[in-house]
């Protein structure tokens, strides 16, 4: 634990990627394997989840320091972060420098994952004796993976860098074996590392490439003959793997979702041996994507009902092919690997394929854009033909087009505390149109200032506040934003009856005037636009 | 004593304590900017804060003194300064009118400090604290380890060939690091221009700190490898930043308590060393006065009234503009 503390330390205290992969390679190198399994586990943003409520950890923390409730919640709005807290809390009392060192992974195998066959008594035996013998970094830690909120702050591209330094191995090789669902073991730690290519897992997806937000006017991409065009579906990204006689759908938040999508698991057992496609999921019928928010919907159901089925029938639309006959395709051409596509999945139901946009020349492109909205799609996808599939977000092959969002001017009402680093200051704002002469609150929002303006802004709102409910703030209706959103539909459950897709603020209006806002009507019109 | 517009005001004595706007008599407790305002017509402070205060509020100023405990009256109204532990010259203002006894603490800290007085309790009516770090989360741990902790960052980066930036507020915090970091070693600490004229304030105070030398006066092209520097936290993204070459930045302040606050700022590392009483601190500073009533000033005044409340102290949170650390 004391080797994962000092690492967490390091990594918590520099900006510098070298200086990180170092420090991961450092101690992939030195910790035991089977510790070194387990800190790729947290490392790779994974969590042990339900092991103890935190509502039962808030509890045994108040009864320890004696704070009451209300004094909690202030300091939790303060902080943000919970484990934090605790740790900060319990550090009241004398604390030893140094204790007993147990490895991390007897910390987990023996004496976290145990704590599920406990009941909430014998739980808190454990946790408050341990809380009493721990240094606070290594405590916050333990509280961290308590909370399953142990987040390293290191991207993913990072480990995997320190991973392949220590295995002396391509990053894409270690990118592919950490896909897919492992157990953190010493024996799939040795695997990771080690030279043979043998790869028994068939369950396993290949790393996503991701397209990047094209900046530039397209015509800078040249040729317009050397890249194949698509809409950008808005569903859910996934992967579809047919081998060894079962279907795997994987998302791109490397979940297992095939059980969610009977009847594309359904059709994909048609596949031959050996397929993985790369894809969309959609909510999708007669041929045509239905809004996102029927996906969404079918999401959030925790059973799937025949009607859930019949309301939202769910396709699988598939732009490219990454293996097939057992054979990984990834480094052929788009060009080749789409023609192998097309022909696999020539009228398949559920499958269709991804079609190419047909516009002879970038002016003509810009113009079938304006129909995306209406064909729910959020724009373009722009493939280089002669492009191999990559691994990550990597510039240059692959572009997303999108369609400028929709804008509205809304006022400031509210301001809540934010979270984590920024737990001191107001970073997230409700803001309201007007509707009649009231001004009605219609959507949250927290990204897009910068820092500088979340300061100011920060300071406006603490000299303009109304009144305080809690942590929130109600400010004096005076500040104009202008919002960025991608879509908007109507919703019975927030009182304006509208609810905003990805809403974020454009910029700070100081040239308009609480009612130069947009109102509630206009917003409503956008309803339609927006299907 | 009732707050009016212009500040804290005692209506028999006739004058504000530390008004946020020009008034005609201002008593001040210190010259941090937040209490200390310039217009007013006629100040009284502490003696030992009388340099600070002229570069707070300009050389033609009219401020009278006393010395920490030496009594004054005022439309009979007995005033007295006594040490606040805060910074060089920093003060509670006790007030004594009709047997009822008001203490004003400004800002505090007990925790030892070389560069000023240590605070001393005063026993009161009503006490008028600050709440700056009010929040149980915050505890100081010794300053020795803490300065111990700073001396072995410059090490490592001067190992490294690298410069060490530690941003700080200029007027106390920068001058207890020098006075604490001499106490472990004697080498030259480069300074930002903001620090340079109250390290002469101090320095002419008789207080012992590193020697410093003013960036600005370093010949261009040389190079800071190896050095601490000191700066206030405004310099932080600045291009002053860039003469530095390699380096890391860490910043000292009771805010670096909480890891949000240092990551949301982009600062390598974080001291927590404050010039304010933490949350123990506070507690026991008000009992210690064994004040009958309690206001609550600075940043956490509602927390820790709330708190005080439920202790059986007859507490209430008192709106100032008082910022504490924040603008120190
Ligand atoms: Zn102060
Ligand atoms: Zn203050």
């Amino acid at each position: 634990m004391r080797r994962l503390a000092d690492l967490y330390e390091t990594l918590d205290q520099t900006t510098s990627t070298n200086a990180k992969v170092e420090a991961l390679a450092r101690y992939f190198k030195e910790a035991p394997l089977e510790d070194a399994a387990w800190a790729l586990y947290f490392l790779t943003g994974q969590k042990l989840k339900r092991l103890i409520p935190t509502k039962l950890l808030v509890g045994w923390t108040q009864e320890l320091t004696s704070i009451p409730g209300w004094l909690f919640e202030e300091v939790y709005a303060s902080v943000g972060d919970l484990a934090e807290v605790i740790a900060l809390l319990l550090d009241a009392r004398e604390r030893p420098a140094r204790t007993e060192e147990l490895p991390l992974s007897v910390w987990l195998e023996q004496r976290l994952l145990p704590l599920r066959q406990l009941d909430a008594a014998g739980q808190r035996e454990q946790v408050v004796s341990w809380w009493h013998a721990m240094p606070r970094r290594e405590l916050f830690l333990l509280n961290k993976m308590l909370t399953g909120e142990l987040r390293v702050g290191v991207s993913s591209t990072l480990v995997v860098r320190a991973v392949a330094q220590v295995a002396g191995l391509p990053a894409p090789s270690v990118a592919h074996r950490l896909m897919g669902t492992w157990t953190p073991s010493p024996t799939f730690f040795r695997q990771l590392v080690s030279q043979d290519v043998s790869d028994s897992d068939s369950s396993r997806p290949y790393p996503f490439y991701l397209a990047s937000p094209l900046e530039q006017p397209p015509g800078d991409l040249g040729d317009r003959a050397e890249w194949q065009v698509e809409w950008k579906w808005d569903g859910i990204r996934g992967q579809l793997i047919r081998r060894k006689g079962s279907v795997h759908l994987w998302s791109r938040g490397e979940e297992l979702i095939t059980e969610r999508f009977p009847e594309i698991a359904d059709a994909a057992a048609a596949l031959p041996e050996g397929t993985v496609l790369d894809g969309e999921v959609l909510a999708y019928a007669d041929w045509r994507p239905l809004p996102f928010a029927l996906l969404q919907r079918r999401i959030g159901r925790q059973k799937l009902t025949p009607k859930v089925l019949a309301e939202a029938p769910a396709a699988y639309i598939a732009y490219d092919m990454l293996e097939l006959g057992g054979e990984d395709l990834r480094s052929q051409p788009l060009r080749e690997r789409r023609a192998k596509l097309e022909a696999l999945l020539e009228d398949v139901p559920r499958l269709p394929v991804s079609p190419v946009v047909q516009a002879a020349t970038w002016e003509d492109l810009a113009t079938a854009r304006g129909e995306a909205r209406a064909r729910n799609v959020e724009g373009f996808m722009l493939k280089r033909l002669e492009s191999p599939y990559l691994t990550g977000r990597k510039r240059g092959d692959w572009w997303k087009w999108k369609i400028d969002p929709f804008t509205v001017d809304a006022v400031l009402l509210y301001a809540h505390p934010g979270h984590g680093r920024r737990s001191s200051l107001y970073t997230d704002y409700t803001f309201a149109v007007w509707n009649g002469t009231e001004l009605q609150p219609v959507t949250k929002a927290y990204s897009g200032l910068t820092d500088a303006e979340i300061g100011r802004l920060d300071r406006w709102i603490r000299a303009h506040t109304r009144e305080k409910y809690g942590p929130v703030r109600s400010v004096e209706p005076e500040q104009v934003f202008e919002l960025h959103f991608e879509g908007i539909q109507s919703s019975p459950r927030h009182k304006s009856g509208v609810a905003l897709r990805f809403p974020r603020i454009a910029r700070w209006r100081t040239d308009k005037k609480p009612q130069d806002a947009d109102t509630l009507d206009s917003l409503k019109e956008l309803l339609h636009a927006s299907g | 004593m009732t707050v009016t517009p212009q500040g804290l005001y005692c209506v028999p004595g006739g004058f504000h304590v530390d008004p946020w706007r020009p008034v005609d008599r201002a008593l001040i407790t210190h010259a941090h900017g937040d209490h200390a305002r310039s217009g007013s017509h006629r100040y009284l402070g502490a003696r030992a804060g009388k340099g600070l205060l002229h570069r707070r509020l300009g050389a033609d100023a009219t401020i009278d003194t006393l010395d920490y405990g030496e009594r004054l009256r005022i439309n009979g109204v007995t005033v007295s300064f006594h040490p606040a532990g805060h910074v060089l010259g920093s003060a509670q203002l006790r007030v004594e009118h009709g047997g009822e006894t008001w203490v004003v603490s400004g800002d505090y800290k007990r925790a030892p400090d070389p560069t000023c007085a240590p605070f001393e309790v005063i026993p009161c009516h009503t006490f008028i604290t600050e709440a700056t770090f009010g929040l149980p989360i915050f505890r100081w741990e010794a300053t020795e380890q803490v300065a111990e902790d700073i001396l072995r960052w410059w090490d490592a980066n001067r190992a490294l060939g690298r410069a060490a930036v530690l941003f700080c507020y200029a007027l106390g915090k920068a001058q207890r690091l020098l006075a604490e970091l001499a106490k472990l070693t004697d080498r030259t600490v480069f300074i930002h221009g903001a620090l340079h004229a109250l390290l002469d304030a101090y320095r002419d105070a008789g207080v012992h700190m590193l020697p410093t030398q003013p960036v600005s006066q370093v010949e261009k092209g040389t190079s800071f490898a190896g050095a601490l520097v000191l700066a206030p936290p405004s310099a932080s993204s600045t291009t002053w930043m860039r003469r530095f070459g390699e380096h890391e930045t860490g910043f000292a302040s009771g805010w670096m308590r909480v890891r949000g606050n240092r990551r949301r700022r982009g600062f390598d590392r974080g001291f927590v060393l404050s010039d304010h009483a933490d949350w123990p601190d506070l507690l026991r500073t008000v009992e210690d006065t064994r004040a009958e009533r309690v206001l609550v000033t600075h940043g956490y005044a509602e927390p820790l009234a709330h708190y005080l409340h439920e202790q059986g102290v007859d507490a209430a949170p008192l709106a100032t503009p008082f910022e504490g650390e924040a603008e120190d």
